[in-house]
């Protein structure tokens, strides 16, 4: 089989820049594959960060051809032909070469109060399928972080991160929002300390979600809905008043306390 | 001298899967000061991968479940070798852990009257399995994950832990390590540590494992003077994919077949009807016909031969490929495209839908997929008290895969998440109580933690020597040929050799680069527990003289009743230094009570 270039940025916080590796095409090899056989012969300390090796854990996200990928799910036989570029993710800051330091997301993951479900009846919980399917395709999410290393709104800007969770975390917020058992209300939270108003729906996120969940128009627009409705609507206002499902008042979420 | 952080816990657990996760909510849950460690990202860890879902004997599709049924499936299937009483309380509670992640946010799959539905898994008599689609393991780990986060547990990320540290008593005081993304050294002191690292498959070139799988907990508990025990009952899953060969050994669920897909051979043939063991006869069909019909009527029909437990399967997997009947890569057939509409099993199987059209161009609702045996699980490991996880150096604690005993010589599909469930949280009360009860506060010997970590530096300063890619690779061809699924004494032997001159090998490691985020260098700081790992399970192997389970012996092909009385155990005694061999022997198991054995005795 021919050959197949590799350009490869190593570097670390101080800076950096694409190597060239050259070696042999195998068949069925993913990006990954490359990587690994470039550790085991020509540059035993480049770092990347991997586990399943099976798109399910999410770790071995970068740019690949400038657009973010799973290492461990990208063939080589399908990508053009000429040098493959591989980048770390430009949202994070460098760790070193591959390995971006993401830990952005596990701090604003701290921030979001928990699920909290009534009391178990004797019979247990009875949930339908159809109810919880809305939850279960943002539980798909692996924790990749491409969608967050791709919003605009965090992505070369630093200074909308203390104030911006993110679509990772909108679809987390639309989950616990759906749950049909959830009795915490996240909406005043999720307008104003999660920036979910900074989203202008360009839908990258969307694209690059290696789990196809449909981040924005299944979770991050019915979102912008019901907080725009929490926030100025009074008939669903009073609708929520004399309903007897016991949510916890958005003001109370919003201060944060989650238990 | 090399510096290090130091911190103190009541209780630090080590590996964050689901058994980790599930042990620290206990242990913070109970008010101690608990630390997680982890060698990866939280959440990462290769629990992910679980995907047909968690085996509960919760009877919510057939009511005639219960944990009798459980507990005698999951013993039949590990061949009685397993510990009865871990096998009972595994069976009792698992139910009450999933209603627990239920209450905890997890969104498993639903009976149309609302409640958590089950599927079939291969030696479980009834549909057992709660789960989510294919992902169950990823709805597990995310909920325990999210949960110690609300909980506030302190958690090290990417801090790969080298040693445990003992006191003047020889009880477990601690633990010695490094933080992967700048290769500074750090140390815990603990009044008790659970080890939940998971399994070793990574010293085998075919496997489901991840790199982390690299035996550190199994390893380090040897070098603590604690006992291990079947370590030579490794299960080889009998689906792994086949081909490319890049992905050799990625799992494909059970299931596939839970959910209707058949095994074939070449010539079209669903071979396993020819691979019933006298044990299962009885219960398993023995016509194509009535294996079919029993996926909608368990009760009037006898269950199909492509669910028997694992260890069975991939044996008969293996004498196909042998027999000249495989597929064009060395596999066999599995078609679940033949017999379940594209719809059903897309929505059943998303996960290995996208992994086949993905990484090997095949649409697994038009075509079969081509699968074979691979490594996949230990069912050996660290011995432990059945009710409190306590191993036998006092301070020390294990579950999950790390832990032995409960699945015996084989493991059932879905025993596992249960396994994590209940045995981590009963690992986090075993600690929780002896931190509690310890007395006086674990000291720090910087003897000990600096010697860890001179080791620990070697290769760095060291030029020209062994490649720590190139003994990795050397050792995975050793484990794969020599003590594969099927073994024989020489090979054994000449296995036990080979790894002599690896051992030999590992000293001379040299490593290129600095400490921070260097693949190479965690690779030699790995490979000191996978040699360790790999010379017990050969061991372990040599010594069975018999085929039981996962262990098969082509010298002994039959199971030896008196061999299916004990446990192979081994331990390295450490007061004699640390080159000290690792010792083996023979000792009974523990005895079933009457009540239980009554079970076995029913026909069925």
């Amino acid at each position: 089989m021919s050959d197949v270039t590799m350009r490869i940025w190593r570097g670390d916080p101080a800076g950096g820049d694409f190597e060239e590796y050259a070696l042999e095409a195998q068949e069925g090899e993913v990006v990954l594959d490359v990587v690994h056989r470039i550790q085991a012969t020509q540059a035993p300390d480049l770092a990347c960060r991997w586990n399943c090796k099976a798109g399910k854990c999410g770790s071995c996200s970068a740019e690949i051809n400038g657009t973010p990928r799973l290492m461990c799910m990208t063939r080589m036989d399908q990508l053009p032909e000429g040098p493959v570029t591989v980048a770390p993710m430009r949202t994070f800051p460098v760790v070193r070469d591959l390995v971006t330091d993401v830990s952005f997301n596990y701090e604003v993951a701290k921030r979001i109060p928990a699920f909290e479900p009534p009391a178990r009846p004797a019979e247990g919980y009875r949930m339908q399928q159809i109810d919880v399917e809305r939850g279960q395709e943002f539980r798909k999410c692996i924790e990749c972080f491409m969608c967050q290393n791709v919003c605009h709104v965090i992505r070369d800007h630093e200074e909308n991160k203390p104030h911006y969770a993110g679509p990772r975390f909108f679809i987390r917020l639309a989950e616990l929002e759906t749950h049909p058992l959830d009795t915490n209300d996240r909406r005043e939270l999720v307008r104003q300390r999660m920036g979910l108003g900074l989203c202008n729906i360009t839908k990258c996120c969307t694209e690059v979600c290696p789990e196809h969940i449909k981040i924005t128009d299944n979770g991050i627009i019915p979102m912008k809905e019901r907080v725009v409705d929490a926030s100025y609507d009074p008939v669903g206002w009073l609708g929520r008043k004399i309903m007897r499902r016991p949510k916890r008042s958005p003001e109370e979420a919003a201060a944060g306390s989650s238990s | 001298m090399v510096d290090y952080e130091t911190h103190d816990y009541d209780v630090i657990v080590i590996g964050a899967g689901g058994a980790g996760l599930r042990a620290a909510v206990e242990a913070k849950e109970r008010g101690l000061r608990t630390a997680l460690v982890c060698k990866s990202l939280l959440g990462k860890a290769h629990t992910v991968m679980a995907e047909g879902g968690v085996a509960a004997a919760m009877g919510n599709v057939w009511p005639e479940d219960n944990w009798q049924v459980h507990f005698r499936d999951t013993m039949r299937g590990g061949k009685m070798l397993n510990n009865w009483r871990m096998a009972q309380l595994h069976a009792q509670e698992a139910p009450d852990r999933v209603y627990e992640l239920e209450a905890w946010g997890a969104l498993f799959d639903r009976t149309t009257d609302g409640r958590i539905t089950q599927r079939d898994f291969g030696g479980h008599r009834y549909a057992r399995l709660a789960h989510v689609g294919d992902r169950t393991g990823l709805e597990l780990i995310r909920t325990l994950q999210q949960r110690a986060v609300h909980l506030g547990i302190d958690v090290f990320m990417e801090c790969k832990v080298l040693r445990l540290l003992t006191d003047d008593d020889g009880r477990v005081s601690g633990a010695v390590g490094y933080w992967r993304p700048t290769g500074e050294f750090i140390a815990f002191t603990a009044k008790a540590t659970v080890l939940a690292t998971g399994s070793i498959g990574k010293s085998w070139a075919y496997t489901s494992n991840s790199w982390e799988s690299t035996g550190d907990g199994h390893a380090m508990a040897v070098w603590a003077g604690a006992d291990v025990i079947d370590m030579e009952c490794v299960q080889f899953h009998p689906t792994g994919m086949v081909w490319p060969l890049s992905v050799r050994g990625l799992l494909v669920t059970e299931g596939v077949r839970g959910d209707g897909g058949v095994l074939r051979n070449s010539e079209g043939t669903r071979f396993m009807f020819d691979y019933v063991a006298p044990m299962f006869r009885a219960e398993t069909a023995e016509t194509e016909e009535e294996a079919d019909a029993w996926y909608e009527d368990h009760i009037n029909n006898r269950r199909t031969p492509d669910l028997l437990p694992r260890d069975e399967v991939a044996r008969a997997i293996n004498s196909e490929v042998k027999a000249g009947r495989g597929t064009p890569h060395g596999g066999v057939f599995l078609d679940i495209a033949s017999r379940r509409t594209p719809e059903y099993i897309r929505r059943r199987l998303p996960s290995m839908y996208h992994q086949f059209m993905e990484l090997a161009g095949v649409d697994i609702t038009a075509e079969p997929m081509e699968v074979g045996p691979t490594c996949h699980y230990m069912m050996g490991g660290i011995r432990v008290d059945a009710d409190t996880e306590a191993a036998t150096v006092p301070g020390l604690f294990a579950a999950g895969e790390v832990a032995g005993g409960m699945h015996g010589s084989n493991r059932l599909g879905g025993n596992s998440l249960s396994d994590l469930l209940v045995f981590g949280r009963r690992a986090g009360i075993g600690a929780a109580d002896f931190a509690e009860g310890r007395t006086g506060s674990p000291q720090l010997d910087d003897g000990q933690a600096s010697a860890v970590i001179a080791a620990a530096l070697e290769p760095l300063g060291r030029d020209g020597g062994e490649n720590p890619y190139q003994l990795h690779h050397d050792l995975q061809q050793t484990m794969q040929s020599l003590v594969g699924i099927i073994r024989t004494g020489p090979e054994l032997e000449q296995a036990l050799e080979k790894l002599g001159e690896l051992r030999q090998r590992a000293d001379k490691i040299s490593v290129d680069g600095g400490r921070a985020y260097n693949p190479g260098w965690n690779m030699a700081t790995d490979l000191p527990s996978m040699l360790t790992v790999s010379t017990a399970v050969t061991q372990g192997a040599l010594h069975r003289r018999e085929s039981r389970g996962g262990h098969t012996r082509e010298d002994f092909p039959t199971a030896d009743p008196e061999l299916g009385k004990v446990n192979f155990v081994q331990r390295q005694r450490v007061e004699r230094g640390p080159d000290a061999p690792i010792e083996i022997g023979p000792e009974p198991l523990p005895q079933m009570p009457p009540e239980l054995t009554v079970l076995f005795e029913e026909a069925h």
